[in-house]
Protein backbone atom coordinates (compact mmCIF):
# COMPACT_ATOMS: atom_id res chain seq x y z
CA UNK A 1 0.00 0.00 0.00
CA UNK A 2 2.78 2.43 1.50
CA UNK A 3 5.09 2.18 -1.83
CA UNK A 4 2.38 2.83 -4.41
CA UNK A 5 1.01 5.81 -2.32
CA UNK A 6 4.92 6.50 -2.68
CA UNK A 7 5.18 6.18 -5.91
CA UNK A 8 2.22 8.06 -6.98
CA UNK A 9 3.39 10.83 -4.78
CA UNK A 10 6.89 10.82 -6.32
CA UNK A 11 5.25 11.04 -9.60
CA UNK A 12 3.08 13.83 -8.85
CA UNK A 13 5.65 15.90 -7.49
CA UNK A 14 7.77 15.14 -10.80
CA UNK A 15 4.65 16.44 -12.41
CA UNK A 16 4.66 19.45 -10.98
CA UNK A 17 8.07 20.49 -11.62
CA UNK A 18 7.82 20.00 -15.08
CA UNK A 19 4.88 21.80 -15.48
CA UNK A 20 6.80 24.66 -13.25
CA UNK A 21 10.31 24.31 -15.80
CA UNK A 22 8.53 23.22 -19.58
CA UNK A 23 9.29 25.55 -22.19
CA UNK A 24 5.92 25.04 -24.03
CA UNK A 25 2.72 25.68 -22.17
CA UNK A 26 0.60 22.94 -23.80
CA UNK A 27 3.02 20.30 -22.36
CA UNK A 28 2.96 22.13 -19.10
CA UNK A 29 -0.72 22.30 -18.85
CA UNK A 30 -0.51 18.35 -19.94
CA UNK A 31 2.31 17.17 -16.66
CA UNK A 32 -0.01 19.81 -14.68
CA UNK A 33 -2.94 16.62 -15.25
CA UNK A 34 -0.53 14.37 -14.27
CA UNK A 35 -1.22 15.79 -10.32
CA UNK A 36 -4.72 16.19 -10.91
CA UNK A 37 -5.30 12.98 -12.01
CA UNK A 38 -2.68 10.99 -9.64
CA UNK A 39 -4.90 12.80 -6.97
CA UNK A 40 -7.85 10.95 -8.09
CA UNK A 41 -6.01 7.38 -7.38
CA UNK A 42 -4.52 8.42 -4.24
CA UNK A 43 -8.78 9.29 -2.97
CA UNK A 44 -9.43 6.15 -4.10
CA UNK A 45 -6.90 4.38 -2.51
CA UNK A 46 -7.37 6.09 0.42
CA UNK A 47 -11.45 5.17 0.61
CA UNK A 48 -12.36 8.75 -0.28
CA UNK A 49 -14.76 7.93 -3.37
CA UNK A 50 -16.80 11.29 -3.43
CA UNK A 51 -13.64 13.34 -3.10
CA UNK A 52 -12.61 11.33 -6.16
CA UNK A 53 -15.57 11.58 -7.90
CA UNK A 54 -15.45 15.40 -7.92
CA UNK A 55 -11.63 15.55 -8.77
CA UNK A 56 -11.99 13.67 -11.64
CA UNK A 57 -14.88 15.63 -13.23
CA UNK A 58 -13.48 18.75 -12.07
CA UNK A 59 -9.98 17.91 -13.12
CA UNK A 60 -11.23 16.78 -16.40
CA UNK A 61 -13.16 20.56 -17.06
CA UNK A 62 -10.76 22.51 -16.17
CA UNK A 63 -7.67 20.67 -18.01
CA UNK A 64 -10.27 21.33 -20.81
CA UNK A 65 -10.61 24.59 -20.67
CA UNK A 66 -7.00 25.42 -19.98
CA UNK A 67 -5.89 23.61 -23.23
CA UNK A 68 -9.07 25.71 -25.26
CA UNK A 69 -7.38 28.71 -24.12
CA UNK A 70 -3.38 27.96 -24.59
CA UNK A 71 -4.59 26.59 -28.38
CA UNK A 72 -6.39 29.91 -28.87
CA UNK A 73 -3.20 32.03 -27.27
CA UNK A 74 0.11 31.19 -27.80
CA UNK A 75 1.67 28.72 -27.01
CA UNK A 76 5.33 29.73 -26.12
CA UNK A 77 6.36 31.30 -22.92
CA UNK A 78 7.17 34.66 -22.71
CA UNK A 79 11.40 34.74 -21.65
CA UNK A 80 12.55 36.30 -18.71
CA UNK A 81 15.79 36.26 -17.52
CA UNK A 82 15.96 35.28 -14.21
CA UNK A 83 19.45 35.55 -12.28
CA UNK A 84 20.87 32.42 -10.34
CA UNK A 85 22.96 33.68 -8.09
CA UNK A 86 24.43 31.74 -4.87
CA UNK A 87 22.57 33.31 -2.69
CA UNK A 88 19.80 32.06 -3.63
CA UNK A 89 20.66 28.63 -3.83
CA UNK A 90 21.91 29.14 -0.37
CA UNK A 91 18.85 30.62 0.99
CA UNK A 92 16.77 28.03 -0.74
CA UNK A 93 18.43 25.12 0.88
CA UNK A 94 18.46 26.35 4.21
CA UNK A 95 14.71 27.08 4.29
CA UNK A 96 14.29 23.29 2.91
CA UNK A 97 16.22 22.04 5.43
CA UNK A 98 14.11 23.64 8.07
CA UNK A 99 10.81 22.39 6.49
CA UNK A 100 12.20 18.89 6.66
CA UNK A 101 13.17 19.18 10.35
CA UNK A 102 9.94 20.87 11.44
CA UNK A 103 8.16 18.24 9.26
CA UNK A 104 9.56 15.16 10.82
CA UNK A 105 9.37 16.87 14.51
CA UNK A 106 5.50 17.25 13.60
CA UNK A 107 4.76 14.06 12.30
CA UNK A 108 6.59 12.00 14.51
CA UNK A 109 5.05 13.22 17.43
CA UNK A 110 1.62 11.53 15.32
CA UNK A 111 0.44 8.09 15.72
CA UNK A 112 0.51 5.88 12.14
CA UNK A 113 -0.82 7.15 9.52
CA UNK A 114 -4.76 6.63 8.71
CA UNK A 115 -5.35 5.02 12.23
CA UNK A 116 -5.49 8.10 13.88
CA UNK A 117 -9.45 8.76 14.45
CA UNK A 118 -10.24 12.35 16.81
CA UNK A 119 -12.62 12.51 19.52
CA UNK A 120 -14.34 14.84 17.03
CA UNK A 121 -14.36 13.21 14.41
CA UNK A 122 -16.19 10.09 16.66
CA UNK A 123 -18.63 12.74 17.49
CA UNK A 124 -20.02 12.58 14.00
CA UNK A 125 -19.34 9.60 13.26
CA UNK A 126 -21.37 7.14 15.52
CA UNK A 127 -24.28 8.99 15.58
CA UNK A 128 -24.28 10.43 11.93
CA UNK A 129 -26.58 8.31 10.43
CA UNK A 130 -28.97 8.66 13.50
CA UNK A 131 -29.02 12.01 13.37
CA UNK A 132 -29.21 12.96 10.02
CA UNK A 133 -30.71 10.13 8.47
CA UNK A 134 -28.43 10.22 5.46
CA UNK A 135 -26.83 7.06 4.60
CA UNK A 136 -23.78 8.36 3.04
CA UNK A 137 -22.45 10.10 6.03
CA UNK A 138 -20.79 12.55 3.86
CA UNK A 139 -23.52 13.99 2.69
CA UNK A 140 -24.89 13.98 5.88
CA UNK A 141 -22.41 16.66 7.50
CA UNK A 142 -22.24 18.72 4.02
CA UNK A 143 -25.86 19.87 4.29
CA UNK A 144 -26.51 19.22 7.93
CA UNK A 145 -23.73 19.07 10.44
CA UNK A 146 -22.05 21.96 7.90
CA UNK A 147 -24.80 23.69 6.02
CA UNK A 148 -23.27 27.04 6.93
CA UNK A 149 -20.28 25.89 4.93
CA UNK A 150 -22.22 24.83 1.99
CA UNK A 151 -23.89 28.05 1.43
CA UNK A 152 -20.54 29.56 1.59
CA UNK A 153 -19.18 27.29 -1.13
CA UNK A 154 -22.63 27.73 -3.17
CA UNK A 155 -22.17 31.34 -2.28
CA UNK A 156 -18.47 31.60 -3.77
CA UNK A 157 -19.57 29.79 -6.95
CA UNK A 158 -22.16 32.34 -7.18
CA UNK A 159 -19.98 35.05 -7.09
CA UNK A 160 -17.45 33.42 -9.44
CA UNK A 161 -20.25 33.24 -11.88
CA UNK A 162 -20.68 37.11 -11.63
CA UNK A 163 -17.48 38.02 -11.77
CA UNK A 164 -16.74 36.11 -15.48
CA UNK A 165 -20.15 37.59 -16.86
CA UNK A 166 -19.29 41.10 -15.40
CA UNK A 167 -15.43 40.72 -17.59
CA UNK A 168 -16.47 38.60 -19.94
CA UNK A 169 -19.72 39.77 -21.56
CA UNK A 170 -18.70 42.56 -24.37
CA UNK A 171 -22.52 43.00 -24.72
CA UNK A 172 -23.72 44.41 -21.30
CA UNK A 173 -20.46 47.13 -21.80
CA UNK A 174 -22.57 48.70 -24.57
CA UNK B 1 -15.59 27.23 -33.47
CA UNK B 2 -15.88 24.27 -36.49
CA UNK B 3 -17.10 20.49 -35.39
CA UNK B 4 -15.10 17.72 -34.83
CA UNK B 5 -14.88 14.58 -36.62
CA UNK B 6 -17.96 12.59 -37.60
CA UNK B 7 -16.58 9.85 -35.26
CA UNK B 8 -16.14 12.32 -32.64
CA UNK B 9 -19.61 13.26 -32.99
CA UNK B 10 -21.22 9.88 -33.23
CA UNK B 11 -19.73 8.73 -30.23
CA UNK B 12 -20.77 12.10 -28.43
CA UNK B 13 -24.71 11.67 -29.77
CA UNK B 14 -24.69 7.98 -27.55
CA UNK B 15 -22.60 9.11 -24.76
CA UNK B 16 -23.96 12.27 -23.76
CA UNK B 17 -27.12 11.47 -22.41
CA UNK B 18 -26.05 8.58 -20.53
CA UNK B 19 -23.35 11.00 -18.85
CA UNK B 20 -26.19 13.15 -17.77
CA UNK B 21 -28.41 10.30 -16.32
CA UNK B 22 -25.01 9.39 -14.43
CA UNK B 23 -25.43 12.88 -12.86
CA UNK B 24 -28.73 12.97 -12.31
CA UNK B 25 -28.07 9.56 -10.61
CA UNK B 26 -25.23 10.80 -8.49
CA UNK B 27 -27.49 14.41 -7.75
CA UNK B 28 -30.92 12.18 -6.42
CA UNK B 29 -28.76 9.36 -4.60
CA UNK B 30 -26.53 11.69 -2.85
CA UNK B 31 -27.33 11.00 0.57
CA UNK B 32 -27.26 7.23 -0.54
CA UNK B 33 -24.28 6.78 -2.14
CA UNK B 34 -20.90 8.79 -2.68
CA UNK B 35 -21.66 11.88 -4.81
CA UNK B 36 -24.28 14.70 -3.87
CA UNK B 37 -24.37 17.93 -5.85
CA UNK B 38 -21.37 19.56 -6.30
CA UNK B 39 -20.04 16.09 -8.77
CA UNK B 40 -23.47 15.37 -9.95
CA UNK B 41 -23.55 19.27 -11.13
CA UNK B 42 -20.01 19.20 -12.24
CA UNK B 43 -21.18 15.41 -14.40
CA UNK B 44 -24.43 17.43 -15.65
CA UNK B 45 -22.66 20.26 -17.02
CA UNK B 46 -20.11 18.33 -18.01
CA UNK B 47 -22.41 16.49 -20.53
CA UNK B 48 -23.12 19.69 -22.01
CA UNK B 49 -20.06 20.66 -22.83
CA UNK B 50 -18.81 17.60 -24.36
CA UNK B 51 -21.84 18.09 -26.61
CA UNK B 52 -20.59 21.90 -27.44
CA UNK B 53 -16.96 21.12 -28.26
CA UNK B 54 -17.87 17.80 -30.47
CA UNK B 55 -20.49 19.87 -32.61
CA UNK B 56 -19.93 23.66 -32.99
CA UNK B 57 -21.75 26.20 -31.31
CA UNK B 58 -23.28 27.05 -34.67
CA UNK B 59 -24.93 23.66 -35.48
CA UNK B 60 -26.42 23.18 -32.31
CA UNK B 61 -27.81 27.45 -32.67
CA UNK B 62 -26.62 28.72 -29.34
CA UNK B 63 -28.86 31.61 -28.48
CA UNK B 64 -25.65 33.38 -28.22
CA UNK B 65 -26.65 33.97 -24.69
CA UNK B 66 -26.05 32.53 -21.47
CA UNK B 67 -29.40 34.22 -19.80
CA UNK B 68 -31.26 30.80 -19.19
CA UNK B 69 -28.32 29.06 -17.05
CA UNK B 70 -27.86 32.16 -15.22
CA UNK B 71 -31.17 32.62 -14.28
CA UNK B 72 -31.33 28.72 -13.32
CA UNK B 73 -28.46 28.88 -11.28
CA UNK B 74 -29.46 32.41 -9.47
CA UNK B 75 -33.16 31.21 -8.51
CA UNK B 76 -31.06 27.93 -7.17
CA UNK B 77 -29.16 29.27 -4.87
CA UNK B 78 -32.26 31.49 -3.78
CA UNK B 79 -34.25 27.75 -3.31
CA UNK B 80 -31.36 26.60 -1.18
CA UNK B 81 -31.54 29.90 0.98
CA UNK B 82 -35.27 30.01 1.39
CA UNK B 83 -35.50 26.14 2.61
CA UNK B 84 -32.83 26.91 5.23
CA UNK B 85 -34.85 29.87 5.97
CA UNK B 86 -37.76 27.77 6.49
CA UNK B 87 -36.34 26.07 10.19
CA UNK B 88 -35.15 29.78 11.08
CA UNK B 89 -39.47 30.64 10.78
CA UNK B 90 -40.99 27.30 12.14
CA UNK B 91 -42.27 28.16 16.13
CA UNK B 92 -40.46 27.04 19.10
CA UNK B 93 -37.48 25.70 17.52
CA UNK B 94 -36.38 28.71 15.10
CA UNK B 95 -32.21 26.91 13.95
CA UNK B 96 -31.12 28.13 10.69
CA UNK B 97 -30.53 24.75 8.59
CA UNK B 98 -32.76 22.76 10.83
CA UNK B 99 -33.70 19.83 9.50
CA UNK B 100 -37.58 19.72 9.44
CA UNK B 101 -38.67 17.11 7.02
CA UNK B 102 -39.56 14.02 8.39
CA UNK B 103 -36.24 11.80 8.22
CA UNK B 104 -37.94 8.22 7.09
CA UNK B 105 -36.11 4.87 7.41
CA UNK B 106 -32.08 5.13 6.55
CA UNK B 107 -31.32 3.82 3.14
CA UNK B 108 -34.71 4.58 1.41
CA UNK B 109 -34.74 7.02 -1.80
CA UNK B 110 -36.96 9.78 0.24
CA UNK B 111 -35.44 9.84 3.20
CA UNK B 112 -33.28 12.28 5.31
CA UNK B 113 -35.72 15.04 5.52
CA UNK B 114 -34.30 18.05 3.32
CA UNK B 115 -31.04 16.84 2.76
CA UNK B 116 -31.92 15.83 -0.67
CA UNK B 117 -33.68 18.60 -1.69
CA UNK B 118 -30.65 20.87 -0.54
CA UNK B 119 -28.60 18.01 -2.73
CA UNK B 120 -31.21 18.74 -6.10
CA UNK B 121 -30.13 22.90 -5.67
CA UNK B 122 -26.67 22.91 -5.15
CA UNK B 123 -26.47 20.39 -8.09
CA UNK B 124 -28.59 22.61 -10.32
CA UNK B 125 -26.01 25.47 -9.31
CA UNK B 126 -22.70 23.52 -9.58
CA UNK B 127 -23.90 22.58 -13.11
CA UNK B 128 -25.54 25.78 -14.20
CA UNK B 129 -22.55 27.40 -13.20
CA UNK B 130 -19.80 25.92 -14.52
CA UNK B 131 -22.00 25.86 -17.91
CA UNK B 132 -22.57 29.46 -17.52
CA UNK B 133 -18.82 30.29 -17.55
CA UNK B 134 -18.19 27.99 -20.31
CA UNK B 135 -20.55 29.93 -22.21
CA UNK B 136 -19.26 33.00 -21.33
CA UNK B 137 -16.49 32.30 -22.65
CA UNK B 138 -17.52 30.57 -25.97
CA UNK B 139 -19.72 33.54 -26.74
CA UNK B 140 -16.76 36.03 -25.28
CA UNK B 141 -14.52 34.47 -28.21
CA UNK B 142 -17.10 34.80 -30.77
CA UNK B 143 -17.78 38.32 -30.34
CA UNK B 144 -13.99 39.23 -30.30
CA UNK B 145 -13.34 37.86 -33.27
CA UNK B 146 -16.29 39.30 -35.30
Amino acid sequence: MWILLTVLLVLMIGGAIFSLEAKDLLSAVIAYGIVGFGLVILFLLLQAPDLALVQIVVEAITLIIMIAVILNSTREEVKTKSKRTAAYVVIAIVFAGLFLYFFNRVTGSLSTFGEHMLRMSQAYIEPGAATTGSANLVTGVIFDYRGYDTLGEATILFTAVIGVLTVLRVKGRR
Amino acid sequence: MKGMTVIVQKVTQIMCGIIFLYGIYIIVHGHLTPGGGFAGGTIVAGSFILLIIAFSSEFLALKKEETGSSILESSAILIFLVVASIGLLLGGIGIFFINFLPKGTIGNLISAGIIPIFNIAVGIEVAAALLTIFLALLIYRDEVIK
